[in-house]
């Protein structure tokens, strides 16, 4: 077989085989709290692979993923509380009671379907991010104009959800834990592994998904929106609909994540919306190392992790230390770590504390312990 | 008529808060094209300024009769407290990402975090000694011939202004939390400002009742916007700030030096947030999230109003003040009952204030597809504009 010929290959394939045995063994190894934990953070790795594709590769800063995040949440939760919605007076979910409304409002509807509920999570989402984003792309709004505009575009989906009491039970949430799928309740243990298992497997196609994107010209023209998009409109290409599309497929990524990140967190509302939620999720890409897919993906699992630790221990510190990390990833760090780490910035570092030694020459000759030239 | 007059006061009074919140931000924004998050958290600094003055005024005998002044007193305190917080901000951070208007916007969000925690956990009476300790370090270099302050003489000179300056910040800190008890543990609970008595009721006029705190703020923000207009037109610093927004390498060449222009813009525009924090205090209790509910309509305001330009940010501040007011408080449907149906029907979903911001934002969204630069868009020739 031609393809495990070189040695790269090989390594590969170990590292894949060891990533899926350890998501297969993960339910026994880890205490059921931790893994439904670690199943939260993997789903928001998604969302951090389309703030990647948008920021990173495109550079359009968006502070508004939370809407979208929030809609695949939204549209799991609610077929999640219309399949278990029988036992309750006029067949309708419980909270409804406490508002007086005893018809379903019409968008619910819909929701009945399991089928449209599996591709709304994804399509809905898009096509509002594919429809805001052509407004904002269409006028040439760009830079911090677009953030600003995506945030304020997020105070207006929260204001809107955190006040329709009636409509989606406005600042309470839906809750989803104790709703029923397939005759489990969906905070069960079982339920929670297999959702463990979903996310982690759907990391992984979006991550070939996101790869596939980049990879060719298309990836080459949004590159080239990020380096200098005069340049692009001029060579005769329209950014307009490239911004769009990829606005839009990240909003679709973000849908899901939303979606498995409710399923798991035992709950959907507003506060999925809020400012500093979405801009949580630039910081993941950044620590990560933008424009780097698998940075995206370690910098959400692992920033996460470690604020579930920290806040833990010293409740106060996170939020300084978070803080700080924004500030050193900007000034210190432009390229995240993985970036650093691709461009060098290890054989630096040990080079810098004295443990590797280089000689002054160009290319760049590293010594042996005897001093003498490697060849 | 004097239901349209009742609403146009509580527009401008909404307005008028808007404004001293946005102004600072507009300058910071439009001349250094800066993307201060943390505006809103100096705008907090400020608030917390104000509450506590008010608790020295009370506390402290000598300065017991002229209570009823503290308001006055503290606006220059907030100008000066978050104006010196800004310029450590300016010449720690943000020097370095100058050009870069998206990093600016991520390093102020952790700026802004730390702040927020910051007046959590740490006792209010070692904060303010803090920033004395803050202040004299940063200022007093200022006042000290630059002979003495140049070769290794120099460097002991600066090195002594800053123990000095820690030290006196220690004691100010040890002083305030042996004086005022409150101000002695860290708490993140609201606090309240209290209003002198003088500023409490209303005047009568023609029938109806303006709130005399809604007036003070309306004053307060003319007063701001006055002095802010003179100093960029008038003064030969404020001269020199234009110039350096119309063309830095030009102005460094003729000897502008653009490094102070800098520490100035940010330290007024900070200073600035800091009265806005006055008259935020006034309104409502004081947190440390008081001021994320101002800074994305500060920057809605900077961008409808046109980047760079006082008399949109002025325009824009109001018309979203009356419009919130006619929307939010459901006064359209009390001027104009008779309304075709369909119509009425949107305006009374919409009659909440936080449905109001969803409508307003909307709108603006709306204006922007007609004009994508704002009321008042900046001239160029660039191809990126």
């Amino acid at each position: 077989m031609s393809i495990f010929s070189t040695k790269k290959s090989w390594i590969n394939l170990t590292i894949w085989v060891l990533i899926i045995a350890l998501i297969i063994a993960a339910p026994s190894l880890l205490p059921v709290f931790r893994l439904n934990l670690l199943g939260r953070y993997l789903s928001l790795a998604i969302v951090a692979l389309g703030v990647d594709l948008i920021w990173g590769f495109t550079g359009m800063l968006s502070l508004g993923q939370g809407i979208f995040f929030a809609l695949g949440g939204y549209c799991a939760a609610m077929f999640l509380q219309l399949n278990s919605a029988g036992e309750f007076p006029n067949g309708i979910p419980e909270f409804f009671g406490l508002y007086g409304v005893e018809k379903l409002p019409f968008f619910w509807e819909p929701f009945k379907s399991s089928i449209f509920t599996l591709i709304s999570i994804w399509l809905l989402p898009a096509i509002i991010a594919g429809l805001l984003g052509y407004l904002v792309f269409r006028n040439r709004i760009k830079g911090v104009y677009f953030s600003i505009l995506t945030q304020a575009a997020l105070l207006v989906f929260f204001n809107f959800f955190n006040g329709q009491q009636k409509l989606i039970n406005g600042t309470n949430g839906l809750k989803t834990d104790v709703t029923q799928l397939f005759g489990q309740m969906v905070g069960s243990e079982i339920m929670q592994r297999w959702f463990f298992w979903i996310s982690a497997i759907l990391v992984i196609l979006a991550w070939f998904f996101a790869r596939w994107i980049v990879r060719d010209r298309f990836g080459n023209i949004l590159i080239g929106i990020r380096d200098d998009e005069a340049r692009v409109r001029f060579t005769g290409y329209n950014p307009v609909m490239f911004k769009t599309i990829i606005f839009s497929i990240a909003g679709g990524l973000a849908g899901i994540s939303g979606a498995l990140y409710t399923v798991q967190s035992g709950i959907v509302s507003p506060q999925f919306m809020t400012v500093p939620f979405s801009i949580e999720m630039v910081i993941w890409v950044a620590v990560g190392g933008r424009g780097t897919l698998l940075g995206a993906i370690l910098g959400a699992v692992l920033i996460n992790y470690a604020k579930s630790l920290v806040s833990e221990a010293l409740p106060a510190s996170w939020m300084f230390i978070q803080g700080g990390l924004f500030i050193l990833v900007v000034t210190a760090l432009p390229e995240g770590v993985l970036g650093w780490i691709r461009k060098g910035g290890l054989k630096k570092l040990l080079f810098l504390i004295g443990i590797n030694k280089k000689l002054e020459t160009y290319p760049s000759l590293e010594v042996n312990e005897q001093g003498e030239v490697k060849s | 008529m004097q239901l349209l007059l009742e609403s146009l006061f509580n527009g401008v009074a909404i307005g008028s808060v808007l404004l001293v919140a946005a102004l600072g931000l507009a300058i910071v924004f439009g001349l250094m094209g800066v993307i201060n998050l943390a505006h809103g958290e100096l705008m907090m600094l400020g608030a917390y300024s104000t509450y506590i003055t008010q608790l020295i005024f009370k506390q402290v005998s000598f300065l017991k009769p002229f209570y009823d002044s503290y308001v006055i007193v503290a606006i220059g305190i907030a100008f000066l407290v978050s104006g010196t917080v800004g310029i450590l901000l300016e010449r720690t951070v943000i020097r370095r990402l100058y050009g870069s208007p998206l990093e600016t916007l991520l390093a102020t969000w952790g700026v802004s975090l730390i702040l927020q925690q910051f007046v959590r956990s740490v006792p209010l009476a070692y904060a303010s000694g803090l920033v004395i300790a803050l202040f004299f370090g940063l200022f007093s270099p200022l006042f000290i011939s630059d002979d003495l302050l140049s070769g290794a003489k120099g460097k002991l000179i600066r090195a002594s202004i800053w123990g000095f300056s820690a030290l006196l910040g220690v004691a100010t800190g040890g002083i305030l939390s042996s004086l005022v008890s409150k101000l002695s543990r860290a708490s993140a609970r609201n606090v309240d400002v209290t209003a002198p008595s003088w500023m409490r009721g209303g005047i009568d006029f023609v029938g109806i009742t303006f709130p005399k705190t809604r007036l003070l703020i309306i004053l307060i923000t003319l007063i701001s916007v006055l002095v802010v207009i003179f100093f960029l037109d008038k003064t030969a610093w404020g001269i020199r700030i234009r110039a350096v927004t119309q063309n830095r390498p030009m102005s460094d060449c003729l000897g502008i030096s653009t490094e102070t222009v800098d520490i100035i813009t940010f330290g007024i525009g900070s200073g600035l947030a800091g009265v806005a924090g006055v008259a935020v205090s006034l309104l409502g209790s004081v947190g440390p999230n008081v001021g994320g509910n101002y800074i994305v309509g500060c920057f809605m305001v900077v961008v409808l109003g046109g980047v760079g330009n006082l008399l949109g940010t002025i325009l824009a501040s109001f018309s979203i003040g009356i419009m919130t007011d006619l929307i939010g408080a459901g006064r359209l449907l009390t001027i104009w009952p008779d309304m075709p149906s369909p119509i009425y029907s949107t305006i009374d979903f919409f009659a909440t204030t936080s449905m109001a911001r969803v409508m307003i934002f909307a709108l603006i969204v709306i204006f922007l597809q007609f004009r994508p630069t704002g009321m008042f868009p900046q001239k160029g020739r660039m191809v990126e504009s």
